[in-house]
């Protein structure tokens, strides 16, 4: 018999980056919505609700905390269906806000179904993969976690909300980590790479592109003395054509004159005259205006001009800037790389594949969010509607994250637990 | 590999991040020198609102400059206030409330200290505008009506209420938002885009020009045109014929939907609405309770829709098989359905077909088709609910769709209705209790926008079009797609032939044929209405005078305009209805009016003294 711990053991490391976070995402929503200064418990304000879900957060903490950690996995199905449903059943009785029927809602208070079904899918993905019967290098599982993982996402493009459904994009790591063929990441970066060629080169000066790439090969394989494998390279390159030729219409008859100024404006392709990066911008002046400490809290002037629209939910980043400059901006991203590679790096401790892939999906969710907010703040990508975890307001957001990031830490106190 | 890879990722996008932190930051150090007060002034540059115009290309409504004293609470410093009171033409006490208001809004965001002031008085101010630290003048467009008709169409402009701008926090304290009408529906597409520009200050609080060139400005963004289906001059045309009675024309192009004209009575000059008289004029239009001119009678009136929904009856009882057009009825001045009291009905011919039915408007043949169709059914309550669906293919008993934010939904009953009022079970109702929708009366009710709705229906034999006012966006005729499809009613498309044969034969020999109300040489398919009607007055339900109503659609053979007017307690419904309704149609297929007879009679009758009666306070007669 060996040793066998009696207490879980948590993970302070996360927890305290948790904490951190949280706080400084009050302290600047505080800023950012604050008109006059009031009761900070003012429910009639947007700092004064944040509050009440950060203290609510605690009480679910707990729960999440006090639930055996075997539960999670298996119950992790019917948490997924559970999830399933309610994103169906925002299509009868979801309440529509900005246009987007993404809410349910209850009095005063609304919920997102979608920041929940990510750790409903998490579970899931973690529990199938973790199945011993599951090896994911077959062809038959791959598409059954592609399944799992698109069957929400699938859900949340209509509502319409495509940021929220992206996020999904992100459970492609955690199948890779788990042996994925890498052919799968590369089919999607070079479909990436395609599309911002084509929008770049136009058609034409894309099939050169190509055509100068498969010369390439050809002279690689010839200097080498490899064959070459003719039936393939047709294959691929007649695909990469096809898409090439599909980006033009996917580009002009699916996408709105939105979507494609947006990414026209961070391709560099057009001047921006016609404001379409307005909130780019002016988050930019306010970020850039805060040098190397920043206003100082409550002093933001291009927050407190209301310069930047949105700036308590998706824009925040632009206060944290503004008011905390340089030092204070930089500081927050290093909490976020620090908690990433925390969970990442408790992941890998994971004795159960389950515990390992679970843990794996909430570092790259969590990545998504902070990779594709803060890029679209500071203008390094287009701008997509996703807000920065534990930051940005919303009792949803807030709690999605908090749920996700907890059942982590219970599931990696168990861990310790099995040691014998 | 597979283990390294999103560790390297998050550290390299870490990186990234805090290297373009540092351009923006500390490299970069124009984007620091924007949000700087005291060297730059930042000012919205607001945009003119897209213009609209009518069908025919016809300018409606454009815009004038108008400029707006603002004030950042938190900017200002003291300032010799007597000297600044004289300039803005304001008294001492006015000025410090306005003052206290926008510190109460807000310290550090702009509120509007006076609005809209006159070209000549912003030229005064402007040059010393420099002294009075924390105040500048805001540039804004106003709305130029080109036209003194149609605001119920058109809607008008307000300042943002402190609930929208909570909503939605793009508004700001003193921008203006579409309120009603077109304005506020198309809101989106007319307002275009705000723009921010940054101007270099002196060390006098003097602009001296844009910062850098305007390289960090943002131009704000044309508003889009419309082009409504309106015709500007038709809708005139209506108004001037409404002038001294209350109801409303709609007028349809059957074809495809189009909203041909939209007038409701009264109305109001459009121009009233704009401009430093605004609230004044506002707060009067919006306490005549009893003209109402802002509620818009054509889309929100609900009217008993009386003898017109005849030809409906029918429609459902042809669909049901329940009549054939061949069918005779006799009738002997009454229909008796075992109430109390026979269904009257006025002296024509007996007995009479489905087409001589509706040409003489007669009550007793339609009460039998009506109480045949429900009684097809073995519950009375099933039958209801039979014909109900038919007409809710018809989208009667709701909202139409049509894109303007404002309207009803009339009232189709359902047997629940029916079964609540009588209480049912404990008692029991049967078909003769309803038998007064046969004729447009007892329960039902509809908009004068329904009424053409289901007018241009028949014109059509059977199908629609959604109505719409919106014809262009920009410079593309590209409309929301639920404006094109086109929809199909459960009647089949062969039983509206007897209907609009009987519908021509209301001007060949019946109600609209003495006194000929018809245009020589356009076929016009009509049918009158006389509608009774109540009122609740000091808790007192009193009897006034009928509504005159008329539908028709022309010409017969190619239907390009459908009508429906309804002419308050205009008692018969050739008497002001039809008239105009034939006024109308010539007016819009000819541009000339060769009746001038109708046209002298209308323009010269006045109901007012009819709309005064309820209120004298002395007994009165109606029907004279």
């Amino acid at each position: 018999m060996g040793y066998t711990r009696r207490n879980s053991k948590i993970d302070w490391w996360m927890v305290g980056l948790y904490t951190a976070l949280v706080c400084f995402g009050w302290v600047n929503i505080y800023s950012a919505s604050l008109t006059e200064a009031q009761s900070l418990l003012d429910l009639n304000e947007i700092y004064g609700k944040q509050l009440l879900w950060i203290l609510l957060s605690v009480v679910l903490i707990v729960f999440i905390l006090a639930v055996e950690s075997k539960f999670y996995e298996r119950f992790s199905s019917l948490i997924y269906l559970f999830a399933l449903v309610a994103l169906l059943g925002l299509y009868a009785f979801g309440q529509t806000i900005n246009g987007a029927t993404s809410w349910y809602s209850f009095g005063g208070f609304s919920l997102q179904p979608s920041e929940f079904a990510k750790t409903a899918t998490a579970l899931a993905l973690g529990k199938f993969v973790g199945d011993i019967q599951t090896n994911i290098k077959q062809w038959q599982d791959q598409w059954k976690s592609i399944l799992i993982i698109g069957l929400p996402a699938l859900l949340i493009i209509p509502q319409p909300d495509p940021g929220s459904a992206l996020v999904y994009a992100a459970f492609i790591l955690p199948l890779y980590r788990e042996g994925l063929n890498y052919l799968f990441l590369s089919f999607a970066v070079a479909l990436g790479l395609l599309f911002v060629g084509t929008l770049l080169l136009e058609v034409n000066g894309m099939l050169i592109v190509l055509l100068v790439l498969v010369m390439g090969y050809l002279w690689w394989q010839k200097r080498n003395r490899h064959r070459i494998k003719w039936g393939r390279l047709f294959v691929t390159w007649a695909m990469a054509i096809g898409f090439v030729y599909s980006v033009n219409y996917v580009f002009h008859s699916v996408f709105e004159q939105r979507h494609r100024d947006r990414i026209n404006l961070v391709l560099g392709k057009a001047v921006d005259s016609n404001s379409i990066g307005y909130n780019t911008h002016q988050s930019e002046i306010a970020i850039g205006s805060g040098r190397w400490w920043g206003k100082g809290w409550l002093q933001g002037t291009q927050t407190k001009g209301n310069f930047v629209p949105e700036q308590h939910t998706d824009y925040i980043f632009s206060t944290v800037g503004e008011e905390w400059g340089f030092m204070g901006s930089t500081f927050l991203i290093m909490l976020f790389v620090a908690l990433i590679l925390r969970v990442l790096y408790r992941a890998e401790k994971q004795k159960s594949i389950f515990g390992r892939v679970y843990g794996y999906s909430v570092a790259s969710i969590i990545f998504l969010h902070f990779f594709v907010n803060i890029g679209m703040v500071i203008g390094l990508l287009p701008t997509v509607g996703i807000p920065l975890p534990l930051i940005s307001y919303g009792g949803s957001g807030l709690w999605g994250f908090t749920i996700l990031l907890f059942i982590f830490i219970k599931l990696d106190s168990a861990n310790y637990v099995n040691i014998s | 590999m597979r283990k390294n890879l999103l560790f390297v990722l998050v550290l390299m996008v870490g990186l990234i991040f805090i290297g373009r932190l540092f351009y923006l930051q500390i490299y970069d150090s124009s984007y620091a020198k924007l949000s700087d007060n005291n060297a730059i002034r930042t000012v919205f540059d607001y945009p003119q609102r897209g213009y609209i115009y009518d069908r025919n290309g016809v300018l409606m409504v454009a815009n004038q400059p108008s400029y707006d004293v603002m004030v950042i609470p938190r900017n200002m410093k003291a300032l010799d206030t007597t000297e600044f009171c004289s300039l803005l033409n304001l008294t001492k006490e006015k000025f410090i409330s306005a003052i206290n208001r926008a510190k109460r809004y807000s310290p550090n965001l702009p509120s509007v200290v006076v609005a809209q002031l006159t070209k000549s008085e912003f030229a005064g101010l402007s040059e010393k505008m420099y002294k009075y630290q924390g105040f500048y003048i805001q540039k804004r467009s106003l709305r130029d009506y080109q036209v003194n008709h149609s605001s119920n169409v058109l809607g008008y402009v307000s300042e943002v209420n402190d609930y929208t701008i909570k909503m939605n926090p793009e508004y700001q304290m003193g921008e203006l938002i579409g309120a009603a009408g077109v304005e506020k529906q198309y809101e989106r597409i007319l307002r275009g885009q705000k723009g921010i520009k940054y101007l270099q200050k002196d060390n006098f609080n003097r602009d001296i020009g844009p910062y850098k060139n305007g390289a960090f400005d943002v131009p704000s963004q044309r508003g889009t045109d419309i082009t409504l289906t309106i015709d500007s001059q038709l809708q005139a045309y209506g108004e001037s014929l409404m002038v001294n009675k209350r109801g409303g024309i709609v007028a349809l192009d059957p074809k495809n939907g189009e909203i041909l004209a939209l007038v409701a009575a009264p109305n109001y000059d459009p121009a009233l609405l704009v401009g430093r008289k605004r609230s004044k004029n506002f707060t009067k239009l919006y306490y005549d309770t009893i003209a109402k001119p802002l509620f818009d009678r054509v889309l929100q009136g609900e009217y008993p829709p009386g003898s017109p929904f005849k030809t409906l009856t029918a429609l459902v009882a042809l669909e049901e098989k329940v009549i054939t057009p061949s069918d005779y009825v006799s009738c002997y001045g009454s229909y008796n359905y075992g109430g109390a009291k026979p269904m009257g009905c006025h002296e024509h011919q007996t007995p009479l077909s489905l087409t001589g039915g509706i040409a003489h408007s007669c009550n007793s043949y339609f009460a039998s088709a009506y109480r045949k169709t429900i009684d097809k059914y073995p519950t009375p309550q099933e039958g209801i609910e039979r014909w109900r669906q038919h007409l809710r293919s018809f989208g009667l008993g709701d909202y139409l769709g049509y894109d303007l934010p404002a309207g009803n939904k009339g009232l189709i009953p359902d047997a629940d209705f029916y079964n609540r009022y009588y209480q049912y079970p404990k008692y029991r109702w049967y078909t003769p209790a309803t038998i007064s929708n046969a004729i447009g009366q007892g329960e039902v009710l509809l908009t004068p926008m329904q009424m053409v709705h289901f007018t241009s229906v028949i014109a059509n034999r059977g199908h629609f079009y959604t109505p719409h006012i919106i014809k262009k966006i920009g410079l593309t005729d590209s409309i929301p797609k639920r404006y094109t499809t086109r929809q199909n009613t459960t009647i089949d498309p062969k039983h509206f032939d007897p209907i609009i044969e009987g519908m021509a034969d209301v001007y060949r020999y019946g109600t609209a044929s003495k006194p000929f109300i018809g245009i020589p040489g356009i076929e016009i398919c009509g049918k009158t209405g006389t509608a009774e009607n109540y009122i609740k007055l000091d808790g007192k339900r009193m009897q006034l005078t009928d509504h005159s109503v008329f539908i028709s659609f022309a010409p017969k053979e190619d239907p390009k305009i459908a009508l429906a007017v309804f002419v308050e307690n205009g008692y018969w419904g050739s008497r002001w209805a039809g008239r105009i309704a034939g006024l109308m149609t010539e007016k819009y297929l000819r541009d000339s009016i060769s009746r001038k007879d109708m046209e002298r009679y209308v323009l010269g009758g006045s109901l007012m003294n009819e709309y005064e009666k309820p209120y004298s306070g002395k007994p009165f007669k109606i029907n004279q």
